[in-house]
């Protein structure tokens, strides 16, 4: 279970996502309001889309393609079309820096 | 022999989602591909994502106002030719103004509360006749393989282009009847064999209750009208699919008319077109269309700022309907006697280069002079 350190709290804007990859997977950091982060698998579970192109809101994540919602703190999918959950990590900030916790 | 079959003209390719075509679209790379994209900074994208309640109230608000204005003069002139020109603008706002609401809001991109969405995608699947989960999922497959023959449902004007059905069709007169057949048969057999293609199994109950549902509340109307031995229930709910269409035609079909197929970039098989304010309210923006398909998640309000953005990249949009219409008609003429044939759209300097297959797949006839017009 490495933990990463993936970037600075700065480098993403509140309600919004960033894109990052690690032996070969990516995933996506998702920041809501201050230092409450989240960190999700990078493609959604309808067609493999990346999120990070996506829309942050109301703690939901939709997808850039066909909108498909998920919770970004559990990972649940919420409507058509995704059924599938995403998978979820943990993150948390320390003295800046965002620190996901990888399987 | 089907009175349809009697109407169409043969020769073209396979625009069902079982046949040769969808096992080559698969092969080819085509079938869920990465699209070409217009390269947008991020903070734009996200202001332009950005949602409120406020323009689709006042916007969706004024189409319903309008409704209940027109109908209730319908209903008060009935009897006079007054009634006529309610009937007529009551028709248009109906036949052709619940497209886009159904579009938008199936989207979820209307509103910015979900169940505002929810609410008006459902009212107006079941103005336009359609089958609000069926639709829900071919307008996702249109999205995902927009333009690829044998994957995507939602391809209006096939090659050759069958110009009777849509002459036919500016008052609905085989689309109406082929939507209620449509509804009739998942209430009763079920789906077809087309869309369990790109409906889930976890969804096709739900589709077979909500097309029983619809027909539940079409055949109240046609008691109702019986009853009263009177057309205006008929007139009111249910037909203005047919006699209102006629506007959507005319806006919708330059989508992506006449222009190319099998290919993975919007600026080539999508079409732009600049409209006045009444069309573009009528049809919430959706004449910005390329920009639509590329970033389906920015909002109806949002479009003509997004087109801002992008043009540099984008073919010239159609100044006009009527000159996107001077474009098409000639093509679709052309396409009868060759069925190859198709608008090939001009990127202006600068632009992207044109993604026209996948990566690793040769491109096929695509930019071949012999077979591109314009």
């Amino acid at each position: 279970m490495p933990d990463i350190d993936v970037c600075a709290l700065d480098d993403i804007d509140e309600e919004d996502v960033l894109r990052f990859d690690h032996a070969d997977k990516t995933y996506v950091l998702i920041r809501m309001y201050g230092d409450e982060v989240y960190c999700t698998d990078g493609l959604c579970t309808h067609e493999q889309v990346h999120l990070c192109d996506g829309l942050v809101m109301d703690h939901v994540i939709e997808c850039p393609k066909h909108n498909g919602r998920f919770d970004v703190r559990t990972g649940k999918a919420l409507a058509a079309p995704v059924y599938d959950h995403l998978k979820t990590y943990p993150a948390k900030v320390e003295n800046g820096r965002v620190i996901v916790t990888l399987d | 022999m089907s009175f349809l079959s009697l109407i169409t003209i043969k020769g073209g390719r396979d625009y069902s989602l079982t046949g040769s075509e969808t096992a080559q679209a698969e092969q080819n790379g085509l079938a869920n591909a990465e699209w070409y994209k217009t390269p947008i900074d991020r903070k734009t994208l996200k202001a332009l994502m950005k949602r409120s309640d406020g323009p689709a109230l006042r916007n969706i608000g004024l189409w319903l106002a309008l409704l209940a204005v027109t109908a209730a003069g319908a209903i008060v002139f009935w009897g006079t030719w007054w009634t006529v020109p309610f009937l007529l603008v009551y028709g248009v706002l109906y036949g052709t103004g619940s497209d886009s609401r159904w579009h938008e809001c199936g989207h979820g991109t209307a509103f910015r509360s979900r169940w505002m969405n929810s609410l008006i995608y459902e009212l107006a699947s079941f103005m336009m006749v359609r089958n609000s989960v069926v639709w829900r999922w071919s307008h996702t497959r249109h999205h995902t393989d927009t333009i690829i023959v044998g994957k995507d449902p939602e391809i209006s004007s096939m090659r050759p282009p069958q110009m009777i059905v849509m002459a036919l069709n500016v008052f609905g007169i085989v689309a109406l009847p082929q939507s209620l057949f449509a509804l009739a048969r998942q209430a009763s057999v079920g789906l077809s064999a087309d869309e369990r293609q790109y409906v889930p199994e976890p969804e096709q109950a739900r589709a077979i209750w909500t097309a029983r549902a619809h027909i539940l509340i079409y055949a109240g109307t046609l008691a109702w009208a019986v009853m009263s031995a009177s057309l205006l229930p008929l007139l009111l709910i249910g037909l203005p699919r047919a006699y209102g269409i006629w506007l959507l035609l005319l806006m919708g079909l330059p989508q992506h008319a006449g222009l190319d197929e099998d290919v993975l970039d919007h600026r080539l098989n999508s079409r732009t077109v600049i409209m006045n304010p009444v069309l573009r309210f009528i049809y919430m923006n959706m004449n910005y269309h390329i920009e639509h398909h590329m970033f389906p998640m920015v909002p109806f309000y949002a479009l003509p700022t997004l087109h801002e953005a992008v043009k540099h990249d984008l073919p010239p949009p159609s100044p006009s309907l009527f000159a996107a219409w001077k474009d098409i008609i000639p093509a679709f003429f052309r396409q009868l006697k060759d069925p190859h044939y198709f608008i090939k759209q001009t990127l202006p300097p600068g632009a992207g280069a044109p993604l026209l297959s996948p990566p690793t797949v040769p491109p096929s006839d695509h930019g071949d002079p012999a077979h591109a017009g314009h």
